[in-house]
């Protein structure tokens, strides 16, 4: 297992992989440069398969390239992949099952803050007529 | 021989660190001087012992010691000089070291710059700085020590040569500047813990306490600018920030440890808060201690992480659930009794101070959320996640933008009684102005962009704005302007010019990739890159090819970038070096692919606006804060003495 | 209750989070396959060595096969090959290569010099159908079942307590001597 890891890390490295697959339109190259940036390169160490250069990655672009050609939506494309990879193959966490936790978890902390907050200050604010004590002002601001 | 000795000095630092530990806070529950006086030897022994084994360890670097396993894997005979003493913290063990080595230098300071203090308060401090150094001795003894030598008959004739990606003069500052902030959190850790020994916090804790975590605040601020900076020219795909893990674990300490510098103002001025800036400082330190374990045990996949080992991992842990486990149960024991009755207005400093730390808290708990949640979903049984840039592009722009502008109005807050009536003038003046300026900057400058990049820039100009009005207001009725003001506003327009930068960078970057022969032109905009010729190249360990593009901006020839790639034999990588050329208000970037073959090249070429104000504006909050901590009433000693006597005769004060 | 007991249920709670994790490292993410319990891909490929043939995966239907991931550049590949031919001896369960993204020729040189435990091997040159399977890395190995569903999937070597816990535990009875 260890070693298996260890091929993963040399083949991976650090280089730069510059993609300069044209598309027929310029929508579908937007929606091209898109959908790569948002697929994982499952082969490395958390890049995405536009930016690696294994070949993995240039099999998975020329199936995103192939099937955006094809007519597919981004949605379709998205879940070709999810389909053969799961889906930790995205970039961007599903709005669904077993991930919407992670989007609606910052909410429910905003408001949870937002509550905090009120309550610290409603407290603090009634206090204020009580308290007598001095802000001693050397330096006005702080 | 040499290398033992380093060992062995590891060993004796161990032992030190036991007995700063053990001293300490026996010497300081007992108030027994002869007990206390063990503890700042103990302390500056332990500096001695680890600089000498760091000292071995670059002696057995630069001369080329191969019977030493770290220094066989990450150095080589054709690795210049330079890098085989940098390479002492090119990976894991050695990197280790220096963590220890800085905890050294700054339990050092703070046992040379305490003297003034409340002996027995002094000398806890000092213990638990000696139980983190003992941890990672430890650590460091049993699983990954650096001093492991190999068989004499599995001695190489040459070493693996250091990771290319490291071989970059940025690699002998980042990771010293960085763990100078990560380990620098440990001191307010430190007496955080000291203040829920002695179970009293009060204004005077947090007048001491604040110098220390600033200097910390500084030095990781710095190192994390660093890093972004030198992955945009290494690592050749021209970003800046990946919200990879390990970048996030270093984020994650920098906004709670920003909360924790504004908490404690709070408390120095007005002895509130004293229960948050207690859990913060816990927090801070905690997340550091967090980073190292996850950069570390291989729990989390980055291109930025250590070789992963799980026993390594477990030790960790372990290691995290003693500090962090006993520091945040001290807290549910100690925190309860931190009472204080001072009261607030709702739009006074202390509660716009107040929404500002739940803002920075909140905006740490959603990087920790995407750095973790895959992690949780696989201890839960749940599906495989990932968690990458377009998630914490959606979530983590709008809470640093309402923090933007809660600065940006709070700034004009008065404490305790801040009528909004008195700053509604400013405010006004500062909105309209941001607008004016604002959308001059970016929709004037570049043209239509992104919504979310407009709103950025406009607030980015009125934290600026609003900062300027205090001191220009000040030196207009000639009135003192203390460094902590001084300080407090450059690191403010430090973080306005950060958000300008990063808004504009995002919003108006040009990139196209291509494939070019020679001779052959790509446009963006105005401007071109010509792809001119190509050169074979050579250095000490590596050849490759260097290309020159020229870039011309309508039609004329301005500058000309010099990409290269690179092939380091020894470790056979190939290495992408950017071509980069800045002006004023951008970076002209260029980076080859690969080779096409018949001389064609795929290249990324690309316009980088306003780049490198991002990583200026962190030096500017970085100077802020250095010229804030120095300010005149944290060094003055009568002050600082006349503030310890008045802190010991008011015993138990809320 | 306390409030301020919070934090230190909160940090056991993650801590309990992270020693799964430990335990579970490295990569576990990626490791179980998105395809268990689902039907293995459909696919059609020359056959390696005979230009003639072709092997149709709807012939492999009614019986569990196994399939394994391969190309002659993979290091670890050379590393279980001697536990594959092994297997191959056992004759258990039909072993079909896949050799993923590689060179005719080289890859035939290759079973010629260290032996072939293939029943057949299917050269995948564009590597589709490795995608469709959800592959990622070689060495992989899967198991099929009669009904045509994929039941397992191990990445990395394969070692004989592997295969005899992950992939001869789901040969049905009947198959046993």
């Amino acid at each position: 297992m260890k070693r298996f890891v260890l091929l993963l890390v040399l083949v991976s490295g650090a280089a730069l992989a510059v993609d300069p697959t044209t598309m027929p339109t310029p929508e579908l190259q937007q929606r091209y440069e898109a959908l790569t940036h948002e697929l994982r390169c499952m082969q490395c160490m958390n890049n995405s398969i536009a930016d690696s250069p294994v070949g993995l990655a240039q099999d998975l672009r020329r199936d995103v390239k192939e099937l955006l050609i094809a007519g597919r939506t981004d949605d379709e494309i998205r879940t070709y992949m999810v389909q053969r990879y799961g889906n930790v193959i995205l970039f961007t966490p599903p709005l669904q099952g077993s991930s919407i936790w992670v989007w609606v978890l910052p909410l429910l902390a905003a408001v949870a803050g937002l509550l905090i907050g009120i309550r610290i200050v409603r407290r603090r604010a009634r206090l204020v007529e009580q308290d007598e004590s001095v802000v001693d002002g050397d330096d006005g601001a702080r | 021989m040499l290398p033992e000795l380093g060992q062995f000095a590891l060993v004796l630092a161990l032992l030190l660190s036991a007995a700063q530990a053990v001293f300490g806070l026996w010497g300081a529950h007992r108030v027994d001087a002869r007990l206390m006086a063990v503890v700042r030897p103990a302390v500056a022994g332990q500096f001695v012992l680890v600089s000498t084994a760091v000292g071995v360890l670059i002696h057995a670097f630069v001369n080329f010691d191969f019977s030493v396993l770290y220094v066989a894997s990450n150095s080589n005979s054709a690795l210049p000089t330079f890098y085989r003493v940098a390479a002492l913290w090119g990976a894991h063990e050695g990197s280790l070291l220096l963590w220890i080595w800085i905890l050294a230098v700054w339990t050092l300071a703070v046992a040379t710059f305490s003297r003034h203090l409340p002996a027995s308060f002094a000398m806890r401090v000092m213990a638990v700085l000696g139980i983190v150094s003992f941890g990672f001795l430890l650590f460091t003894l049993y699983t990954s020590n650096p001093f492991e030598r190999l068989p004499l008959e599995q001695i190489p004739a040459d070493g693996r040569d250091l990771n290319p990606v490291l071989q970059d003069p940025a690699l002998a500052i980042h990771p010293p500047l960085l763990y100078t902030g990560y380990v620098g959190f440990a001191v307010a850790f430190a007496f955080a813990i000291a203040a829920m020994l002695e179970g009293k916090l009060d204004q005077v804790w947090a007048r001491w306490t604040r110098p220390w975590t600033t200097l910390a605040w500084c030095f990781l601020s710095v190192g994390i600018a660093l890093g972004s900076w030198w992955a945009y020219y290494e690592l050749g795909w021209g970003g800046y920030w990946f919200w990879d893990p390990v970048e996030n674990a270093s984020f994650m300490p920098w906004l709670v440890g920003t909360a924790l510098i504004h908490s404690l103002a709070v408390t120095e001025k007005r002895g509130l808060f004293k229960s948050w800036t207690l859990l913060l400082a816990i927090l801070a330190f905690s997340l550091s201690l967090l980073g190292t374990f996850l950069v570390r045990s291989g729990v989390l996949v980055s291109v930025h992480s250590f070789a992963a080992d799980p026993s390594r991992g477990m030790f960790i842990l372990a290691f995290l659930v003693i500090m962090i486990g006993g520091a945040l149960t001290l807290y549910g024991w100690r925190a309860p009794l931190l009472k204080s009755p001072a009261g607030f207005d709702a739009v006074s400093r202390e509660a716009f101070l107040l929404y500002n730390n739940i803002a920075l808290v909140l905006a740490a708990l959603v990087v920790f959320i995407g750095t973790l949640a895959p992690l949780v979903n696989d201890a839960l049984g749940l599906q495989s996640i990932s968690v990458g840039p377009g998630w914490f592009t959606r979530t983590f722009p709008f809470i640093a933008l309402a923090l933007v502008v809660l600065v940006s109005i709070g700034i004009h807050a008065a404490w305790k009684r801040g009528k909004l009536s008195d700053n509604r003038r400013r405010v006004a003046i500062g909105v309209v102005l941001a607008l004016v300026l604002g959308l001059a900057l970016s929709l004037g400058a570049y043209g239509p962009g992104k919504w979310l990049s407009l709103i950025g820039v406009v607030l980015g100009v009125w934290v600026i704005v609003s900062s300027l009005f205090d001191p220009i207001d000040r030196l207009r009725r000639k009135l003192s302007l203390p460094r902590a003001i001084i300080g407090m506003t450059i690191a403010h327009i430090g973080l306005g010019v950060c958000v300008i930068a990063i808004s504009t960078v995002e919003s108006y970057t040009v990139e196209r990739d291509v494939a070019l022969g020679a001779g052959e032109t790509v446009s963006l905009g105005r401007y071109a890159y010509r792809f001119d010729s190509l050169q074979p190249v050579e250095g000490p360990n590596y050849d490759g090819v260097r290309a020159q593009v020229t870039v011309l901006r309508d039609g004329k020839p301005m500058a000309v970038l010099h990409p290269e790639k690179r092939n380091y034999w020894v470790q056979r990588s190939v290495m992408t070096e950017a071509g980069i050329h800045s002006r004023w208000n951008m970076d002209l970037f260029a980076a080859l692919g690969e080779d096409l073959g018949e001389g064609r090249w795929s290249v990324r070429a690309q316009l980088r606006p306003l780049i490198d104000y991002v990583w200026l504006a962190a030096g500017l909050m970085a100077l802020g804060g250095g010229i804030a901590a120095s300010d005149r009433r944290y060094r003055s000693r009568q002050s600082a003495e006349a503030a310890a006597a008045a802190s010991t005769s008011t015993a138990g004060a809320a | 209750m306390n409030r301020f007991i919070i934090p230190v249920l909160v940090f056991l709670a993650l801590a309990a989070v992270l020693f799964v994790g430990v335990r579970h490292s490295p990569n576990k993410s990626t490791m179980v396959s998105a395809l268990l319990g689902k039907p293995a891909p459909a696919f059609e490929l020359p056959v390696l060595g005979d230009a003639t043939r072709t092997l149709d995966s709807r012939q492999l239907a009614g019986k569990p096969w196994v399939m394994n991931v391969w190309g002659t550049w993979c290091v670890e590949c050379r590393i279980e090959h001697d536990t594959l031919l092994a297997i191959a001896r056992q004759n258990r369960v039909p072993l079909v290569g896949l050799n993923w993204k590689d060179d005719d020729e080289a890859a035939q040189q290759w079973l010629a010099q260290l032996g072939n435990p293939y029943g057949v091997v299917a050269a995948d040159r564009e590597g589709r159908t490795a995608i469709d399977f959800g592959v990622y890395g070689a060495p992989e190995t899967f198991f099929i079942d009669a009904d045509g569903l994929v039941q397992y999937r191990h990445v990395g070597a394969m070692t004989p307590e592997v295969w005899e816990r992950e992939f001869l535990s789901r040969l049905p009875q009947a198959a046993l001597p």
